[in-house]
């Protein structure tokens, strides 16, 4: 028989975890960015996996918009990343702190 | 004994076992790479790793055309775009690891995140969902009709969602336009100097 279902949402709660870490403790705003993209990929690989449990095909069909949302979602990050790097001349999150200062 | 260990008791044939553990170990290696290395290039190329070993699960489980697109999308064009922004912002340099500006935040951190995966485990194990009863009416993905079904789906019972979606992108790529574009007006003497200091790269740190 195939892999139980249990083992990738335990790896994708895992992976999901690693993100938000890096989420949390980096400050250099691209990988910030890259640890988004790897909660977003253990979102996928959870709904692929019910999809494959549920033998449902709608998983896969919402890991299809996904990609492409996430997609969009870089173009989008990357542009305001590079607009704050020309304002700023900085990508550390922690030196963007004009509204605190 | 909870559901996940009985769960984790079965007993799956080793191939399987073999490219699952091989891919996990991928992702795992990969995800890590991207949270401890100091250089935003290694971060970039071990979520690459991270990727690979996805589209690498996405085959196990029989879903052929998302492993196709993840490695195109993902690895190809959004890595891709990541590496072209660290190179053209000049910003690999490598980033002090080390010192900690909150203190405390990162053991904070991680008791955050541990709490966080023990209760996904312990909501998943604990829930029919994860590993039990399982749908008898939907349809199956083999892997002869994995890209027939998921295209029959998307362009049928997803089609609103597919058409927001080619919205979406076109909205996505006019807002990219604008604000990555130089504006030659009124903020060009404002723009002007921090894309000397962003183009001279290397020269940046001691400047600072």
């Amino acid at each position: 028989m195939s892999i139980p279902a249990s083992w990738y949402l335990i790896l994708s709660a895992i992976l999901f975890g690693i993100g938000a870490f890096g989420v949390l403790v980096r400050r250099n705003i691209l990988v910030m960015f890259m640890c988004i993209e790897l909660m977003l990929n253990a979102a996928n690989l959870s709904l692929v996996t019910f999809s494959r449990t549920l033998r449902d095909i709608g998983g896969q069909a919402d890991v299809f918009f996904i990609l492409v949302v996430a997609a969009a979602e870089v173009v989008v990050g990357l542009g305001i990343v590079v607009t704050i790097f020309r304002r700023r001349s900085t990508a550390i999150a922690d030196e963007i702190s004009s509204m605190k200062d | 004994m909870s559901p996940v260990l009985s769960m984790l008791a079965t007993t799956p044939t080793a191939p399987d076992v073999i490219v699952f553990v091989v891919g996990a170990l991928m992702i795992l290696v990969g995800a890590l790479g991207v949270i401890v290395s100091r250089n935003p290039v290694h971060a970039a190329l071990s979520l690459v790793l991270t990727l690979f070993g996805i589209a690498v699960l996405f085959i196990e489980q029989q879903a052929e055309f998302l492993a196709a697109v993840q490695v195109i999308v993902y690895a190809g064009a959004v890595v891709v775009l990541f590496l072209f922004v660290i190179m053209f912002l000049g910003v690999d340099r490598s980033e002090d690891i080390n010192d900690e500006p909150l203190i405390g935040q990162r053991p904070f951190a991680i008791g955050l995140v541990l709490v966080m995966v023990a209760s996904i485990i312990a909501l998943g194990s604990e829930a029919k969902w994860a590993g039990g009863s399982h749908s008898v009416t939907g349809v199956t993905t083999g892997p002869a009709n994995n890209v027939y079904e998921l295209g029959k789906a998307v362009f049928t019972t997803y089609l609103f969602a597919f058409e927001a979606t080619s919205a979406l992108l076109i909205i996505a790529v006019v807002g990219a336009v604008v604000l990555a574009r130089r504006s030659s007006t009124a903020n060009s003497e404002e723009n002007q100097p921090a894309l000397q200091r962003g183009g001279a790269g290397d020269e940046r740190g001691e400047t600072q």
